[in-house]
């Protein structure tokens, strides 16, 4: 299929047709709504599923369901998370004693949360991370956890969310 | 020629050439590239690239990460089609292990691989306008983009790289109500685009801004290897999804727009005529979806068999191959990436010889360069 050029008529080779027809069609996008988001004070709701900061998940028991295992640790792929295992008295014996995520690395791929066998990490809809400084972006365990909590989606679900 | 001074000038004035430096920081390079033109007058006679600014070392990432671990920074190539590079790298594994992909999972990688091309065109069309003058085109593009980019992120979860396909299939199927948010979308696209066009194809400043400007002729262009539609503006009839079919394109029936002229206008139609093909496209996909599986028999930690493989998409800025070698461990051992960009590049010589600096600016944006690209 050979594109066909258009022709132009006589009253279209003069200016002010063109001119014409630019002013129009912006004078018509006056009045259509408008599909900007004032976004400070407008907020803007992500869809589910929407990949934001991984954060760490508290057990229906109080406690966070890692158990170390360093899976996630393995697959990220800009090697954004640093895990220290510990061990515990709990019968699951082992938890992460430290653990970094550190937010100038992660690049939200999600992958963290599709091999983690406990469903201990998830990526939460949480986008506004800007810092003005990168070593405030690595996050320890407890504001991981703590993150988690505040999770309003998670209220009493044991699964948060299907996997891949 | 119209530089070739008057005879009785000669003697008395002498001129010289004159070297001059675009980039690497010019807004109209969209990314840092650096021309250095040698000018004649106000004609450019020479043009040098320099590339490399934004170079990241991304084929030699690859060869540290694990096969699955590689996919997302491929999204970072072509950071404006990042769905089709992401196609482009896991088609190559899937060829490498030999892994068969449901039907589903193919066609719903069409659409959204045709999502993102039309994504991609609405951009350069917004960039390519502005460069040249046309300031009200941007706001409409990015509008009909971000509508597309609503769509991908309440599939694949992002808005801008989407780390889109796992190798042997698709991760999720689509959402509730996506499908129709789709159809929705392309019910109107098409007269959204008829609009467009009102603003410019006709338009006599945009066209003669544009005709006659950038020639490179079909000789040229196949010589200079360049592909997509800054190959298919001179009229050469290439394009990867038609002629090295690949995933569910044969089962689709659309048609390849050639230009004739190889111009910046050319290009520009051509570019225009894709995004409503693509549109008829994703129709006759989301028609005629399979049911099915999503994912083929991949298991969890890949460990690939010896050998070689190529592979190539049609990207949106041309055929963009993946050429993998594999020493069978559970990492490749060398990833090498053909850019479209990259190889595009190589034809803003012949484009801009003996045109206006002025024009430089729509000869590069009518190629449609992403530095992402170019660099790697
Ligand atoms: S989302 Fe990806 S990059 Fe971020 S921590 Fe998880 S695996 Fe690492
Ligand atoms: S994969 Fe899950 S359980 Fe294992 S270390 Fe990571 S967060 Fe903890």
């Amino acid at each position: 299929m050979i594109v066909k050029r258009p022709v132009l008529k006589w009253w279209e080779r003069l200016y002010l047709p063109v001119v014409e027809d630019g002013l129009l069609t912006t004078f018509r996008h006056l009045f259509k709504k408008k599909v900007t988001v004032q976004y400070p004070e407008e907020r803007w709701v992500p869809p589910e599923g929407f990949r934001g900061a991984p954060v760490l998940l508290t057990g229906l028991d109080g406690r966070e369901k890692c158990t170390s295992c360093k899976l996630c640790m393995f697959i990220c792929p800009p090697q954004a998370i640093r895990i220290v295992a510990g061990e515990t008295e709990h019968p699951i014996e082992k938890y992460p004693q430290e653990f970094y995520i550190d937010y100038g690395l992660c690049i939200f791929c999600g992958y963290c949360q599709e091999v983690c066998p406990c469903e201990a990490i998830w990526l939460k809809h949480e986008f506004e991370l800007a810092d003005f400084d990168r070593t405030n972006l690595i996050f320890g365990k407890d504001k991981l956890l703590q993150m988690g909590r505040q999770e309003p989606y998670l209220k009493g679900k044991e699964k948060p969310l299907k996997k891949g | 020629m119209q530089n070739e001074k008057p005879s009785h000038l000669k003697e008395l004035v002498e001129t010289r050439e004159f070297e001059l430096n675009m980039g690497p920081q010019h807004p109209a390079t969209h990314g840092v590239y650096r021309a250095i033109l040698t000018l004649d007058g106000e004609r450019i006679q020479k043009l040098n690239s320099v590339v490399g600014y934004l170079h990241r070392g991304i084929e030699k990432w690859a060869e540290y990460r694990t096969w699955q671990q590689a996919t997302p920074i491929f999204d970072r190539l072509d950071y404006l089609s990042a769905v089709i590079n992401c196609h482009g790298y896991v088609g190559a594994v899937e060829k490498l292990l030999q892994v068969e992909i449901p039907k589903k999972a193919e066609y719903m990688r069409v659409i959204c691989d045709e999502l993102q091309r039309i994504a991609s065109h609405l951009l350069w069309f917004g960039t390519h306008a502005l460069d040249i003058g046309a300031m009200s085109v941007l706001f409409y593009g990015v509008r009909e983009r971000e509508a597309i980019i609503d769509l991908f992120e309440a599939h694949f979860g992002q808005r801008l790289l989407y780390n889109a396909y796992p190798i042997g299939g698709v991760r999720l199927d689509f959402p509730k109500g996506w499908i129709q948010a789709c159809r929705k979308f392309l019910n109107t696209f098409n007269s959204r685009i008829d609009e467009y066009e009102a603003l410019l194809t006709e338009n006599r400043i945009w066209k003669q801004r544009t005709i006659g400007v950038g020639v490179i002729s079909k000789e040229d262009a196949i010589a200079y290897g360049l592909s997509g539609p800054t190959l298919r503006g001179s009229g050469v009839y290439f394009d990867v999804r038609k002629s090295i079919p690949y995933s569910a394109y044969p089962d689709f029936d659309f048609e390849i727009p050639l230009g004739k002229n190889g111009d910046v206008y050319d290009r520009y139609l051509c570019r225009i005529r894709e995004m409503r093909q693509s549109v008829r496209i994703i129709n006759q996909a989301l028609d005629g979806m399979p049911e099915g599986e999503l994912k083929g028999k991949v298991p969890k930690i890949i460990r690939s068999p010896q050998g070689e493989v190529y592979f190539t998409v049609e990207g949106s800025k041309g055929q963009l191959g993946f050429y993998i070698v594999s020493d069978g461990k559970d990492k490749p051992f060398r990833v090498h990436i053909k850019s479209p960009s990259f190889i595009n590049l190589q034809g803003l010589d012949v484009m801009s010889k003996n045109q206006l600096i002025a024009d430089m600016v729509a000869i590069i944006g009518s190629i449609d360069i992403v530095l992402g690209e170019v660099d790697r």
